[in-house]
């Protein structure tokens, strides 16, 4: 029965989200596009030989594109939960026999399935301008994205549940998430930071999902990455669980 | 017959604000019963409570037998609520909205597309929801509050920011929800819609009920003052009146007269006193109190301050 709910409050949510001028732009058709211009800029510049060049085409950069995809979405979660909660949607919702924990759970799916969709929009437009070379293992990858956004996502839950007003969320989620890219190992390897940095690396979670992603792009087995997957479990428990301590509904 | 809400000794504190202290009352079945008290005095904490929504501090509520705290999702099933100011989001469509609460009930929901039809919103039901007017709005929790077919309908200040065209239609879906047989539990600061629509009414304010009672024997009870307003050129006039039985007070403001008394008959006495005295006048009405004054009396303010 409430599956039924589940699904419904799910596929009105996406509805609702795709109504929103630049929604559906804004976070699946951007991204693509920059993937796009990025990569041919800097696959021009570069002899195609170029080990760096192809290094960071080849991996380092759908890395990034598939990070901002998974930011975007954690974002606009933070936003529309705390609009929902301002204008009382939440409130209103929670009047009915639907549970709590499934309204959450409502907007955690259409976020995943909007990081799946413009992952594979990406995959699938970049096809055309990429010389893929390598052989990439896309499912292994897209279950390592989705991971990684639900770990973050219970980020920006926790974050949702302390930001005052809806005015706020956005900034507060970008100033909070957005500078864990510098550190995340992604531009400059976490081994050669500075030694105050490195242990910054270490608690930060995107260090674990930079690590995942590129690992996987690559080729990697998933036994290889047993660590990465526990230490963004780990952030997605602890976040949880703090997160149902301290949400509020109205 | 077993009331539907009984609220006994209630108690909610906020830090140090008191916002509402040993409330009691009882609700019965199929009437329409008001909480009517200014901003602030504690209705929405109430209605919050009975609905499952907070937590008493103290105090106990039972609502069609359940008690609203451990049975939640089970009292859930079978009432409808309308809270104040709530919005939705803003690009859901109105039959959208519709579908998905019928959804969230365990049984089956009635139509809603006749609901909606009811409501005089079936021209509206593609518009999405930032795009109606306010009574649509109200109109449209309305049917999100019915869809299940509830026992018990909350409505908290389901006319606050209406203009009056809109609040008398909205005062006609609420009088044909008491029709369906249904018990209805409204809040309001608006003491007109309780004198309307109310079967019976219970005065909040800084958490406490003063008084509960039909519109009508509250105002008989508390306010038995009636007032006539009558002119007249008559010199000898004024004489008269101080001496019409009951009479309390005779104002004169160049021709025209207040005279105040108490009792049902004092409109009878002022009528055979200007008879016996072929006083002519040209201008004769009755002041009736109301709620409003009813209120002012027990509280010392108007429930606008």
């Amino acid at each position: 029965m409430m599956l039924r709910g589940l699904w419904k409050l799910t596929w009105i949510e996406i509805k609702i989200f795709l109504r929103e001028p630049l929604g559906a732009f804004g976070t699946i058709g951007f991204p693509v596009l920059v993937f796009l211009v990025l990569g041919r800029i800097a696959g021009r510049g570069q002899a195609p030989s170029s080990f760096a060049a192809t290094g960071f085409i080849r991996v380092g950069l759908p890395v990034l594109a598939s990070i901002l995809i998974a930011l975007s979405a954690v974002l606009s979660l933070v936003t529309i939960i705390s609009i929902y909660r301002e204008g009382g949607i939440l409130k209103r919702l929670r009047a009915t026999p639907l549970r709590p924990q499934t309204i959450l759970t409502a907007h955690v799916i259409v976020k995943l399935i909007l990081t799946a969709s413009t992952l594979a929009l990406m995959v699938l437009a970049g096809k055309r301008y990429y010389p893929v070379g390598l052989h990439i293992p896309f499912f292994s990858f897209t279950i390592a994205l989705l991971i990684s956004t639900w770990s973050i996502l219970s980020i920006g839950f926790l974050i949702a549940s302390i930001v005052p007003t809806a005015r706020f969320a956005q900034p507060i989620g970008a100033i909070i998430l957005y500078p864990m890219i510098a550190v995340s190992g992604l531009f400059v390897p976490v081994e050669s930071l500075p030694p105050a940095l490195h242990a910054v690396a270490r608690v930060v979670p995107l260090t674990y999902t930079v690590s995942l992603l590129e690992g996987i792009w690559r080729g990697d087995a998933w036994s290889a990455h047993v660590g990465d997957v526990a230490a963004l479990a780990f952030v997605f428990v602890v976040c949880t669980a703090l997160s149902a301590k301290v949400f509020r509904w109205e | 017959m077993r009331p539907v809400i009984q609220v006994s000794g209630v108690r909610k504190v906020y830090g140090s604000t008191v916002a509402v202290d040993e409330v009691s009352f009882e609700v019965n079945d199929g009437e329409i019963f008001g909480l009517i008290g200014p901003n602030g005095a504690g209705k929405t904490t109430t209605m919050e409570c009975i609905e499952g929504l907070r937590t008493p501090d103290r105090g106990t509520i039972s609502v069609l037998g359940l008690d609203p705290f451990r049975h939640v999702y089970k009292l859930q099933e079978r009432i409808g609520v309308q809270l104040q100011a709530a919005q939705l989001q803003k690009r859901i469509k109105v039959w959208e909205a519709v579908d998905l609460w019928a959804s969230l009930y365990q049984k089956k929901a009635i139509d809603g597309e006749n609901l909606l039809t009811q409501l005089g919103l079936a021209d509206k039901r593609g518009a999405w929801f930032m795009n109606l007017s306010g009574g649509q709005k109200q109109r449209l929790f309305i049917a999100l509050a019915l869809i299940n077919d509830p026992e018990v309908v909350f409505l908290d200040e389901l006319t606050t920011g209406l203009d009056p065209q809109s609040r008398r239609t909205i005062w006609d879906l609420v009088r044909g929800i008491r029709e369906r047989g249904k018990t209805v539990f409204l809040t309001t600061h608006l003491m007109e819609e309780a004198e309307r629509l109310c079967d019976r009414v219970a005065i909040i304010e800084h958490g406490r009920i003063i008084d509960i009672d039909t519109p009508e024997r509250l105002v008989d009870r508390h306010c038995p003052e009636r007032t006539v307003v009558l002119a007249t050129d008559d010199a000898v006039a004024e004489e008269r009146f101080r001496a019409i039985p009951g009479v309390e007070a005779v104002i004169c403001n160049d021709v025209r007269f207040t005279i105040r008394g108490r009792g049902d008959d004092f409109v009878t006495e002022v009528i055979h006193c200007l008879s016996e005295n072929r006083i002519r006048v040209r201008d004769f009405r009755t002041i009736l109190p109301n709620l409003e004054d009813v209120f002012l009396k027990l509280t010392g303010h108007s429930i606008r301050d």
